[in-house]
């Protein structure tokens, strides 16, 4: 028992990243300003947070491509600012395009890429072999990427990021744009990465992404994070179990909100419906009845890190 | 799967980006070589024999050279700033912008720096394979007469150098191509047409000629000329090689920080 708390313990304090206040600044606009984070090894980590909430400049922050403005930060115990080649050297990204050879093949895309980091012909082969089976591309080797259809591109592009086997891989939306199937792959791909001890950080518009793929994430919104922790705790933390979402016909929704007020913790009043947060949504429901209020339909569900997220940044379009 | 194999850290890391171009060339390459070949072919039998043989029939010798002589040492200089221009603009664009495998790979060990030596310095090597590849040809066509020929790969490389280097510099800073077209048609093609390429610099009226002389191509034209002939001046001969290297030097000192700021902000 106390081994295993040690080991917890000791575990808790591996940080293979921390940062502490880094600020990004753009000229007079402050892209990011001021968030302090740490990753643990071995962990899946979500940045959620809508357009321009300052994710992409934290992602390139810490990928060591982009200098922080202000603050400190720390991969793999380095400095970025002075050791930026030898900290990439050890860190696989996946950016948000593919930037993939098209005119190359597959196999080519793997192995050249793979110089960059100045490994031997002999074991990029190995790799470009194994990645290969792993992004289960291994019939499309000597196809041009060209010919490939978004996911196995999708899929190329993170087998390439491991080509130099990262401790720390960086994903930036690594599903956006794929069909389901695709993406349940993926997933599957990063969650036997992560078996194997492979530190993710993740950025991603799905929830449910996140709710699947994260030990912990942040959401941003206008450069600062805005909640920190495990989804469901966020999920405990900034909403309630349940909401139901009622909807009255053709009316206009606008008095309802007086109205229904008293049987929920949070009632939010939308064009189309409303959300009452409750923790037990069948008893609301009935009690709602009783009391005369009949919608045209009723739904009760499970309250999700989308309900969160909306609460924390905001149903305002942001472009 | 982590365990991290050591890298063998042997290639200092332009080399590997200039080692990236040229495989990546090599996996593409076919069409090229033909035109590299056949190309200075077509060019000097139109030019040098069936303009040349009007030219000869009219005025005789051009500055003491049959005009196939005269022209094949311009075909290797003009040949050797097309290959600056093509290589350097769209493909870096493209790298930057479109495909953005540039910075794909300002994500592994290499620096923005090390991305655009890298290229410069296969864009030149490729030049000088060009010059050799010319060099053989014009030489076939019996149009080389000194020692000092020999140099014409190198002259080659230095003329793509020249241009290569600010031209990625200008690719690396700009959002659409749409400015190339207008460099192609109101910088390349006068200075391709106009820098005593196809008529000596004395074909100009004395006030004209100072402007010519300001002219890039036009030195790498003359250096060209001079060795394939064996003659001329040292000390003009110097002042071609300083214009044209004082172009790299702007051009590498501006390349390295643009494409630092587009890549890495």
């Amino acid at each position: 028992m106390s081994y295993a708390l040690g080991l917890h313990l000791h575990m808790s304090n591996d940080y293979i990243l921390e940062a502490q206040d880094l600020v990004k600044r753009f000229g007079e606009i402050s892209a990011v300003k001021g968030v302090s984070f740490s990753i643990h090894r071995g962990e899946s980590f979500g940045f959620l947070g809508p357009n321009g909430a300052g994710k992409t400049s934290t992602m390139r922050m810490i990928s060591a491509v982009s200098q922080p403005s202000s603050g400190t930060l720390t991969i793999f115990g380095l400095d970025p600012r002075t050791q930026g080649p030898e900290i990439r050297g050890r860190l696989g990204v996946v950016p948000q395009e593919d930037t993939l050879e098209l005119e190359l093949s597959v196999r080519q895309n793997l192995e050249m890429f793979g110089r960059y980091f100045d490994l031997p012909r002999g074991v990029l082969r190995e790799r470009a072999t194994e990645l290969l089976d792993f992004a289960q591309l291994s019939e499309r080797a000597n196809d041009k990427v060209d010919d490939l259809s978004g996911g196995m591109k999708r899929r190329l592009t993170i087998a390439r990021a491991l080509i130099n086997r990262p401790e720390l891989l960086i994903l930036d939306e690594p599903t956006t744009g794929l069909d389901p199937q695709a993406r349940h792959l993926l997933w599957e791909r990063l969650y036997r990465l992560k078996r194997e001890g492979v530190t993710q950080i993740i950025t991603t518009h799905y929830m449910d992404e996140a709710e699947q793929l994260c030990d912990r994430l942040v959401v941003m919104d206008h450069g600062t994070i805005v909640a920190e922790g495990p989804p469901r705790e966020l999920i405990s933390r900034h909403s309630t179990r349940e909401v139901i979402e009622l909807r009255f016909g053709t009316d206009s929704h606008e008095g309802r909100h007086d109205q229904l007020a008293p049987y929920a913790q949070r009632v939010e009043v939308l064009p189309d419906r409303v959300l009452l947060y409750v923790d037990e949504g069948d008893d609301t429901l009935r009690q709602l009845h009783a009391a005369g209020v009949v919608p045209t339909s009723a739904l009760v569900r499970r309250s999700s890190l989308e309900d969160v997220f909306l609460r924390l940044t905001g149903r305002t379009l942001v472009d | 799967m982590t365990d991290t194999l050591e890298p063998r850290l042997g290639w200092s890391r332009w080399r590997r980006s200039w080692w990236y171009h040229a495989k990546t060339y090599a996996h593409t390459w076919r069409g090229s070589v033909a035109s590299t070949i056949l190309f200075p072919i077509f060019y000097l039998a139109a030019l040098g024999v069936g303009v040349g043989h009007l030219v000869t029939k009219h005025t005789g010798l051009v500055q003491g050279q049959t005009y196939l002589h005269f022209i094949a040492p311009s075909l290797l200089a003009t040949t050797a700033m097309q290959l600056g221009e093509g290589e350097s603009l769209w493909p870096v664009l493209a790298a930057v912008k479109w495909i953005r495998n540039y910075h794909a790979a300002a994500a592994t060990p290499l620096e923005p720096e090390d991305i655009y030596v890298g290229k410069l310095t296969w864009v030149v090597t490729r030049s000088f394979a060009t010059g050799v590849v010319y060099t053989i040809v014009i030489a076939c066509f019996g149009a080389l007469q000194s020692w000092w020929s020999l140099t014409l790969p190198f002259i080659a490389a230095l003329i793509t150098l020249a241009f290569s280097a600010p031209l990625i510099a200008y690719a690396a800073t700009v959002q659409s191509d749409g400015s190339f077209m207008t460099i192609y048609r109101f910088a390349f093609v006068p200075m391709f047409l106009f820098s005593a390429t196809f008529y000596p610099l004395t074909a100009y009226p004395g006030y004209l000629r100072p402007v010519v002389q300001l002219v890039p191509l036009y030195h790498g034209v003359a250096l060209a000329r001079a060795a394939a002939f064996g003659q001329g001046a040292w000390g003009a001969l110097l002042c071609h090689v300083v214009f044209l290297l004082a172009m790299a030097v702007i051009g590498v000192t501006l390349g390295r920080r643009t494409l630092r700021r587009r890549l890495v902000d």
